[in-house]
């Protein structure tokens, strides 16, 4: 939460003077018992009106000066609270978007969102709070305790033992109720999660006639709630009760010495007025505190949340190139090779030092292994890619195609071997110089909200119109524009609703295309497309100019058969890897995909 | 006139609310009589406590016998308020919390019972925000509001009398400045409401961007437009500070405000107390018992303002709740349902028609006549409602006319528990409970053996990997499978199927998640299982369709063509179309 702290920074004048204000309007509330002191004691015993009005006149104005600090410092705190929650809000969103894919994975999408809004909105309010009342109910709790020794040290001394026992009172009751609050949360979460396991399983708890243990789960889980909540409530319940008892002994006590003084002729009866008048006011302050405490601690909470993202670190900075120890290792070809020798090896080496045919891109003995996960996702990828060749990859669900090729554009470092593009390690380009060159098309088919030409043109900003139909002609998706009102300009949704899952897809392959890449890789993007269209775009890619190198991605043979090279990947490791006919004669794996597809028909 | 059908609509809200309440009217009434209690006793302190003043007048004129007498009392009726303003929280925690839970337990009860229709037509995260948030809303609002305008009331009203008993002539000038207070609050509420609404709808803009960017921040990252966004998403910011600081900052002149009145209040009262005072019309001591009435009258009407807005909010909260709850329920099974036995696999459907909207019609006049055994595919376009079906065939949706048949009874004349424990069913999406594997596999047998259970997971090549988890079969996986893929998933769901065996089996995309070659895999197994069981699958791979013995073939939630694969070529219909697109090479 500290480190937070820092994007107040930039309000330090408001920072201080929201509380400045804020003392000094307690300060002239403080005097107030002081004026009817001197009117009960001064105006009413020596029957003086003219001195009554003029105090009341003092009390007026004590009023208006108070009315006018209080203006000032809540403008002061509500200007530094937006500001703080602007500053931290763009730094956060902006540290979001330097994040790898590792590190979104790791956290997940929804957990970013939460921080970014609810928590973020908690913390700002707790600012704006802090600013205005964490000084000021303190300040009168002392400041009553100080005006009281000016009056008599004797009388005061009440205070002082008050003070601290209330403290004491309000703040246990609080440490003891708190913990049991967060338990309350944990257990309403339950209750929650339970109610939604029965929406969105409705169809198979009632296929297997489980509603009436669905209920004596959640009923379970209901009563351990109210259980708990009882048993907070029951601490909590004593905290007016107790802090009433103890204010009133008070009073009690204040009016027994005051009566002793003004006995012995050393206190006034006005003067016991005011003390009486400042143990109300203490109450009153310390009701606040607590309650400022309860919400400090939530939005310390949520702070602290906000604090973790900002301090994950990206393990992939925008800039890197070779700085990182881990780029100037696998920097060295030549190392891998040496741990491999072998001809193969040997050849390529020579094949970079002439610097004439480097390979488009190569995975040199590739393995990745997420982090937080037990083994390797891919092992020992070893191929290399010729400009303008097409590479189908193909493979059951969770063999590794979509790992393979997420680490062309560096979404994640390989964690073994090296991969390189132009003969370049990956991780020697600048991100922004990487993906200039690739153009990918993910699974999901995202679009955002927006005209369908903004959403093209986050392929290349200055596209022109014409280079925008000649991608959507490539991608089959000219008739989505076409059947739209406003054609380019017709409006999309959020995330594509207004489109269907194969006309988004047929525009993300578009959005990709648009830039021109030299290397475009898509990932099992044409599923919800029929065969025919499937195999339409597939041609028109093929005859692109400036023949890109092509990375396919499916699950069906007849999206990739036709490819130069095909790997064919089983439990993240290379089970066979040439031509179409190559591996129907000699890999099993690809055989038994290709058979599952085809044969029975 | 639609002021007063929204006032008459709180009215009845308001007495369902008195309903679930009047379970605990015991402790109500406590409630309310131990609020009375702490309101008069803490009222009466401020007078015991100028009367003990007043006989503090002066260097000797302190009559000590008299202040023991006066300070006992204070103890005393401190003690007591203690004990009453404690026995109330305990009074108003007990209702709250037992009436929470109430209402939970009825909306669960009904969420169970709703028909299908009502949640799929709903969104479920809306659905769990009435039964959690709602819930807790409406009860902290309208019960502790409740009794926060109860002791508001009380207070005011106790103050006036106490205050009249007194002195007339100020009680008059306290009454008439704190209606001021009352007046510049709603007054800042009016000018400040326009404001927030611009906050939040600022914040609405903001929100729904950065729900957009970061779900698809890998995309955003692809095309390196990590910028381009973060400059859309300042330009939103730069406008929620300034709608933010112009909300928080009015909204919160309320509070230096009121305190200001109340400030005149104080200072009116002590004008007119010093004036009386001074003629011995008051002592000293009521002056400083009037002093802190001043103080404590004007605390209610500013509360009071806020608590109106609270109970509201909390009636509205409640409305959407009673909404959910007084949702017709699916029409129960019969007194006289009987109970499907035997079950050999004849289902007939005649004539039945049906549509989700009344307005758009789907199926109609359908008629299948399906024997012990057979398969039936149905097949068509993603989104044609092959679904649908499988709905009626469950009995999740009911015919709107016509009917469905399993050995010749009726399905809406036999109980649905004994209807659906006839059927096996494997839909695409892939539904798990949070539990261990064990417990989601033994889900349509919990009587079943480890060996059997062994046995359905081998069969569904779902063994292996479950065997490779942390703690095998024991393994907790979180709320809808959690770290499981959907392939993994879809395994066990079928493993789930296997180990209870039903005489019918539905299979909606089954093995949709599932890669061919670990498909082709468990195709031996499904063969089998699907053996003498009458089976209707929504399939999309041409051998599990060929192999059918009915074909029907949806489009756009209608059924087109229905027959077997060569009949349906020959008509030369949308099915002949659909083939030679998809599966022609």
């Amino acid at each position: 939460m500290r480190k937070l702290l820092c994007f107040l920074r930039d309000y330090k004048k408001e920072s201080v003077l929201a509380p400045l204000f804020k003392m000094l309007e307690a300060s002239f509330e403080l005097i107030v018992p002081l004026v009817v002191t001197a009117i009960i004691d001064v105006g009413i015993a020596q029957k003086d009106s003219g001195y009554i009005l003029c105090m009341c006149l003092v009390m007026v104005v004590l009023g208006m000066i108070g009315l006018a600090c209080s203006v000032t410092a809540q403008y002061f705190a509500a200007k530094a609270a937006a500001g703080f929650g602007t500053k931290l809000r763009h730094q956060l969103f902006a540290h979001i978007q330097g994040l790898s894919f590792t590190e979104i994975d790791q956290v997940g999408t929804s957990t970013l969102i939460t921080r970014m809004t609810s928590d973020i909105n908690q913390v700002q309010s707790a600012v704006n709070m802090v600013l205005r009342l964490f000084l000021r109910s303190p300040f009168i709790v002392f400041g009553a305790m100080v005006m009281a020794f000016t009056i008599n040290v004797k009388a005061a001394l009440v205070f002082a033992v008050t003070i601290p026992l209330l403290s004491l009172v309000v703040f246990g009751i609080m440490a003891i109720s708190i913990p049991m609050y967060r338990k309350v949360q944990e257990r309403l979460d339950k209750v929650l999660g339970i109610t939604r396991e029965n929406l969105t399983g409705a169809r198979v708890i009632r296929a297997f006639h489980k509603e009436e243990e669905e209920k004596s789960r959640f009923e379970e889980s209901l009563e351990s709630l109210t259980f708990m909540q009882n048993h907070v409530g029951k601490v909590s319940a004593f905290l007016n009760p107790v802090t009433y008892v103890i204010i009133n002994g008070a009073t009690v006590m204040l009016l027994y010495t005051g009566a002793v003084q003004v006995d012995g002729g050393i206190l006034t009866q006005g003067e016991v007025v005011a003390l009486v008048n400042y143990m109300s006011q203490i109450l009153v302050e310390l009701v606040k505190l607590a309650n400022l405490i309860v919400l400090i601690t939530k939005a310390v909470a949520c702070g602290n949340r906000v604090e973790s993202v900002l301090e994950i670190q990206s393990s992939m900075p925008k800039e890197m190139g070779l700085e990182s120890p881990l780029a100037g290792q696998g920097m060295k070809p030549g190392a891998a090779n040496e741990a491999q020798p072998g001809q193969k090896g040997l050849d390529r080496k020579q094949g970079m030092e002439r610097q004439e045919k480097v390979p488009k891109v190569q995975f040199s003995h590739v393995g990745l292994a997420y982090q937080g996960a037990g083994a390797e996702s891919l092992s020992d990828i070893d191929f290399s890619v010729e400009k303008g060749e097409t590479v189908g990859i193909i493979g059951g669900t969770g063999s590794g195609k979509t790992s393979l090729v997420h680490l062309i554009p560096r979404f994640y470092d390989a964690t073994k071997g090296e991969v390189l593009v132009d003969g370049r390690n990956v991780r020697e380009y600048s991100l922004e110089e990487l993906r200039r060159k690739v153009g990918i098309v993910m699974q999901r088919a995202v679009l955002f909200q927006g005209t369908i030409r903004e959403n093209l043109c986050w392929g290349r900003q200055d596209a022109t119109e014409e280079e925008l139909y000649q991608a959507l002609d490539t991608a089959q998706a000219r008739e989505v524009v076409e059947g739209k009102d406003g054609k380019l300009d017709a409006r999309v949704e959020q995330g594509g609703k207004n489109f269907s899952g194969g006309q988004r897809q047929r525009l993300t392959i578009a959005r990709a295309l648009v830039r021109k890449p030299e290397i475009l890789i898509l990932d099992d993007s044409a599923s919800a497309l029929d065969y025919a269209t499937d195999a339409r775009l597939r041609k028109a890619i093929r005859e692109m100019e400036g023949s890109p190198t092509v990375f396919i991605v499916s699950q069906r043979t007849s999206s990739i058969q036709h490819a130069d090279k095909i790997i064919v990947l089983d439990d993240g490791e290379v089970a066979g890897m040439g031509t179409h006919e190559q591996l129907i004669e000699n890999c099993q794996v690809y055989r038994e995909i290709y058979e599952s597809q085809y044969k029975k028909a | 006139m639609k002021e007063k059908a929204k006032k008459k609509q709180q009215m009845g809200t308001l007495k369902k609310v008195l309903k679930y309440i009047e379970r605990y009217k015991v402790f109500l009434v406590l409630s309310l009589i131990f609020a009375v209690a702490t309101v008069v006793s803490t009222l009466y302190i401020p007078v015991v406590t100028g009367q003990a003043i007043d006989h503090i007048l002066g260097p000797g004129q302190v009559e000590f016998p008299v202040i023991f007498q006066l300070l006992q009392r204070i103890g005393l009726i401190v003690a007591l308020t203690a004990l009453a303003q404690w026995l109330m929280n305990v009074c108003n925690n007990k209702i709250t919390y037992e009436v929470i839970q109430d209402i939970r337990r009825e909306a669960f009860a009904k969420i169970e019972i709703l028909p299908l229709k009502f949640i799929d037509g709903h969104s479920h995260g809306e659905l769990v925000s009435r039964v959690v948030a709602d819930v807790d809303q409406f009860a902290d609002g309208l019960l502790m509001g409740f009794s926060q305008l109860f002791t508001g009331v009380v207070t005011i009203l106790g103050t006036l009398l106490f205050m009249l008993s007194i002195n007339l002539r100020i009680t008059l000038v306290v009454v008439l400045i704190t209606p001021v207070s009352l007046f510049v609050a709603s007054f800042i509420a009016k000018r400040t409401f326009s404001m927030f609404m611009l906050q939040s709808t600022t914040r609405g803009e903001q929100t729904s961007l950065i729900n957009e960017m970061i779900e698809n921040q890998k995309v955003v990252q692809a095309y390196s437009k990590e910028g381009d966004v973060l400059e859309t998403f300042d330009e939103i910011n730069g406008r929620l500070e300034k709608a933010s600081l112009q909300a928080t900052f009015f909204s919160s002149l309320t509070n230096p405000s009121t305190r200001f009145v109340n400030s005149l209040v104080y200072t009116g009262v002590g004008l007119a107390g010093a004036f009386a005072a001074m003629h011995g019309r008051l002592t000293v001591g009521q002056l400083s018992c009037f002093l802190s009435y001043a103080n404590q009258y004007t605390k209610p009407f500013n509360e009071i303002s806020g608590v109106v807005t609270e109970l509201q909010n909390a009636l509205a909260c409640a409305e959407r709740i009673f909404h959910l709850i007084e949702e017709e329920p699916q029409i129960p099974d019969g007194e006289d349902a009987g109970i499907l036995e035997d079950v050999r696999g004849n289902v007939d459907l005649e004539h039945v028609y049906f549509s989700y909207d009344p307005a758009k019609k789907l199926i109609e006049d359908f008629n299948l006549k399906v024997t012990p055994g057979q398969r039936v595919a149905i097949v068509g376009p993603t989104g044609c409602g092959k679904t649908t079906i499988i709905n009626l065939l469950m009995r999740f949706y009911d015919v709107d006319s016509g009917s469905i048949q399993v050995e010749q009874k009726d399905i809406r004349e036999v109980t649905r528990k004994s209807l659906r424990e006839s059927y096996g069913m494997v839909l695409q999406e892939t539904w798990l409970k949070a539990g261990t594997i064990r417990e989601n596999l033994v889900m349509g047998k919990p009587e079943a053996t480890e060996e059997e259970m062994v046995l359905a997971a081998k069969a569904a090549h779902a063994h292996s990997f479950i065997k490779r988890l942390p703690q095998g079969y024991d393994t907790v996986i979180g709320e809808e499978g959690g770290s499981l893929s959907a392939g993994q998933k879809q395994l066990l769901c079928i493993a789930r199927v296997m180990l209870c065996l039903p005489p019918m089996l539905i299979l909606d995309e089954a093995t949709s998640s599932i890669d061919t070659r670990t498909e082709m895999k468990i195709q031996n197994a499904f063969a089998k299982m699907m053996q003498g069981r009458t089976s209707f699958i929504v399939a999309h791979r041409l051998s599990t369709i060929q192999e059918a013995d009915i074909i029907l073939v949806m489009k756009d939630g209608r059924i087109l063509e229905q027959g077997s694969h060569e009949e349906l070529l020959e008509q030369k219909g949308f099915y002949s179309e659909l083939y030679h697109s998809q599966f022609a090479v």
